[in-house]
């Protein structure tokens, strides 16, 4: 800890709420019904490979990548294809699923051959595996790691950023994984150094888990992976944020980590690629923090992808008292859920519940000016008044004020005085300003 | 006295200059957007395709556009317009929105609790809104802030309801509905229409409202050939070839209605 630890601007720090962080990983039990979705990443929907009532094994490619920013799915157990049909995604959406009816056997296909001399395997065939297993980015944002380790030609990668912050108040989920399988997640920030060829492998870790420091600190030994702490500030794991934190860089706007040599990979996706490439594993399950008051007994658990919220609700021993709110994430950048029919995918890092009296309603009111949203916005925006002209469909002039460089953290709408609803009216307006993009970009491509 | 003398001199002088600077600097408008422009409904509605009744009057004065693309002028001031320009109008068939939904509270059953910011777009981003179906009307109103003629109400029973004697036909609210429920029809043709948006199957439908389009065809056998379209579970009217008014009496779901 010999080095100065850098802040980064603005950020919060709301209760920890990290009840279940002692709660060791829990393999949940096989079910007979998965509800897979047939699109758990961001970008271009993927392309089914089984039909319905074929037989399927655990591992199994169920669908295949529909183009670079794909990922491909694969059967989290072994059984029949029941149904091809859609379900309840945790943003409301319908998507495209398939029904697996277990066979309670869970014979593994493992198709993959490991790389059992990752070593000395050339990295652009294990760059290949990352794609094959399926692994997108596993702290929520589900983008395709494979893209991720392509960075644009000429633009030299020095240093990989493990982040082990979970800065998101309530989960523990890669918490518990830093603690049970830190060599794995060490193996696998060496299997990507290889991959992207860096020179420095930083572990960052907030110093709210001093336990997952020194376990991490003890795995690196003899290896050229360090582990930094961090001190404690919310949304210190979001990628920019976090790069700044680390190396002192600053992303440009628009921008991604790599325009500042740097590559941000969770824990839960490191550890993922190690055993994709060492076991030959695909991504078909994840640590899964299942939390909040109302339950009887939280915990963390390993789920298959497609297993519902319900039986991750039933696993906890239930509920002592029915949740005002469930939530899919964490309570600060999680969506609310009505529903329990919602399978847990590969970006479900953890399900909050939240009780009656931690949910409180407010009513918005006028804008005090006080500039505490400013004070508090990690990408140094002016939630406040961008918010007022977003009110007022302003959308061209938010766009001018960089509204799409928002992270959504919500910080300005937690410290907000006035409770200003100020972060969803910025995602609205970056769900019009993107669009109008869109449409533009298709106009031109028409010409 | 003799300030009031100064005050006067000055005060003509400065008249003469302002006059002055006018005359020889003045910015030049074109006599004929000026005419126009006091003609313009003034709305700024958009649904001629330009960027407000100024935009239109300049296009239409170079020669760009031509008149009878305003939703809301009406038929004389329309007269006035080709006069100035000496031109024929070329006035398309006017337009009407309808909100293709029937989900209002006695009919589509809430799912969640939605309290977050007042608008259609932002319910849509937390978990698809409060209702249980994915393609009606959310009830909140973006259309209603929309329309520059005040002609959509938000029912007290959560569901936006145009009323056709307002509608201009300028499509703002088709271009904000985030749903997409709400359609630019023919008003020569929208006596009728169907008034529900879900291509979902009908016991899909059913769990979430009771008063969607059931996909029964009896519209369709009721109505002459082409007059009603089904589209999977959809049934739509043709408006290019409408059905009599008589069809909504075989409709099970009742949610082939008469223009309210």
């Amino acid at each position: 800890m010999a080095k100065k630890h850098i802040k980064f601007y603005g950020g919060v720090h709301p209760s920890e709420g990290k009840v279940s962080n002692s709660e060791s990983i829990v393999n949940a039990p096989l079910q007979e019904l998965y509800t897979v979705p047939l699109q758990q990443h961001i970008g271009a929907p993927t392309k089914p490979v089984v039909q319905k009532g074929d037989k399927v094994l655990r591992g199994q490619l169920l669908a295949e990548a529909g183009g670079f920013v794909s990922a491909p799915i694969h059967s989290p157990t072994s059984g029949t294809v029941k149904d091809l049909t859609t379900c309840l995604s945790a943003n409301g959406s319908k998507t495209p699923a398939m029904i697996i009816e277990s066979d309670g056997e869970d014979k593994t296909a493992d198709p993959l051959p490991p790389f059992e001399n990752w070593e000395e395997t050339d990295p652009a065939a294990l760059k290949a595996r990352v794609g094959e297993a399926g692994i997108v980015g596993m702290g929520g944002a589900m983008f395709p790691t494979i893209v991720k380790f392509s960075p644009p030609q000429g633009v030299v990668i020095d240093t990989l950023i493990l982040n082990g912050v979970e800065c998101e108040p309530c989960l523990t989920a890669d918490h518990r994984l830093m603690l049970e399988t830190p060599e794995v997640i060490i193996k696998g920030a060496r299997i990507i150094g290889r991959i992207l060829g860096v020179k420095r492998i930083v572990i960052a870790i907030e110093m709210n888990k001093p336990d997952a420091i020194d376990t991490l600190t003890q795995a690196a030994k003899g290896t050229d992976v360090t582990v930094m702490p961090l001190i404690v500030r919310y949304p210190q794991g979001a990628e920019k944020q976090l790069v700044y934190a680390v190396t002192g860089r600053t992303v440009p706007s628009g921008g991604l980590p790599a325009a500042v040599g740097c590559v941000v990979s969770n824990v839960a996706t490191t550890a993922a690629i190690c055993e994709a490439v060492c076991l030959g594993k695909p991504l078909y399950e994840r640590v899964t923090t299942v939390t909040g008051t109302p339950l009887v007994k939280p915990g963390n658990f390993r789920f298959r992808f497609g297993t519902l919220f319900r039986t991750a609700l039933e696993l906890c021993g239930g509920v002592s008292e029915n949740p005002a709110k469930i939530i899919s994430g964490g309570p600060m950048m999680g969506m609310a859920v009505y529903s329990l029919e919602i399978p847990i995918v590969k970006g479900t890092s953890g399900i909050t519940l939240m009780s009656r009296d931690e949910v409180v309603q407010y009513t918005p009111s006028a804008c005090l000016r006080c500039g505490r949203c400013n004070d508090v916005c990690p990408m140094t925006m002016m939630p406040g008044i961008l918010s007022a002209q977003i009110e007022h469909q302003r959308f061209e002039l938010a766009e001018k004020w960089h509204v799409l460089d928002c992270i959504e953290c919500g910080s300005c709408a937690y410290v907000c005085p006035a409770r200003r609803p100020l972060v969803q009216h910025i995602r609205r307006a970056k769900a019009v300003v993107s669009a109008a993009r869109k449409a533009a970009a298709a106009a031109a491509a028409k010409k | 006295m003799t300030d009031i003398v100064m005050l006067t001199v000055v005060g003509v002088l400065m008249a003469l200059a302002i006059g002055l600077v006018a005359k020889f600097f003045g910015a030049k408008t074109d006599p004929l957007v000026e005419q126009l422009g006091e003609l313009m409904p003034g709305a700024n509605c958009g649904g001629c395709g330009f960027a407000g009744c100024a935009d239109y009057a300049n296009a239409m004065a170079a020669g760009k556009a031509k008149p009878g693309s305003c939703p809301s002028m009406s038929d004389e001031t329309l007269k006035k317009v080709c006069e100035l320009l000496g031109v024929q109008a070329e006035k398309g068939d006017p337009k009407v929105a309808v909100v293709c939904c029937s989900g209002d509270d006695h009919h589509a059953t809430r799912v969640a609790l939605y309290n977050g910011v007042n608008d259609c777009l932002n319910a849509m981003m937390v978990a698809g809104g409060a209702k249980g179906c994915t393609y009606g009307c959310l009830g909140l109103g973006s259309c209603a802030r929309a329309c520059p003629f005040g002609a959509i109400e938000i029912l007290p029973t959560h569901v936006a309801k145009i009323h056709p004697n307002l509608c201009k036909g300028c499509g703002k609210c088709e271009s904000v509905c985030p749903r997409h429920v709400i359609k630019l029809v023919p008003r020569s043709a929208a006596a009728i229409n169907v008034y529900c948006n879900s291509p979902e199957k009908a016991p899909v439908k059913k769990k979430v409202c009771s008063g969607g389009c059931i996909g029964c065809r009896k519209c369709v056998k009721a109505a002459a050939e082409g007059q009603m379209i089904i589209n999977g579970f959809l049934a739509a009217v043709n408006y290019d070839n409408p059905p009599p008014e008589s069809v909504v009496e075989v409709c099970p779901a009742k949610c082939l209605r008469k223009a309210e």
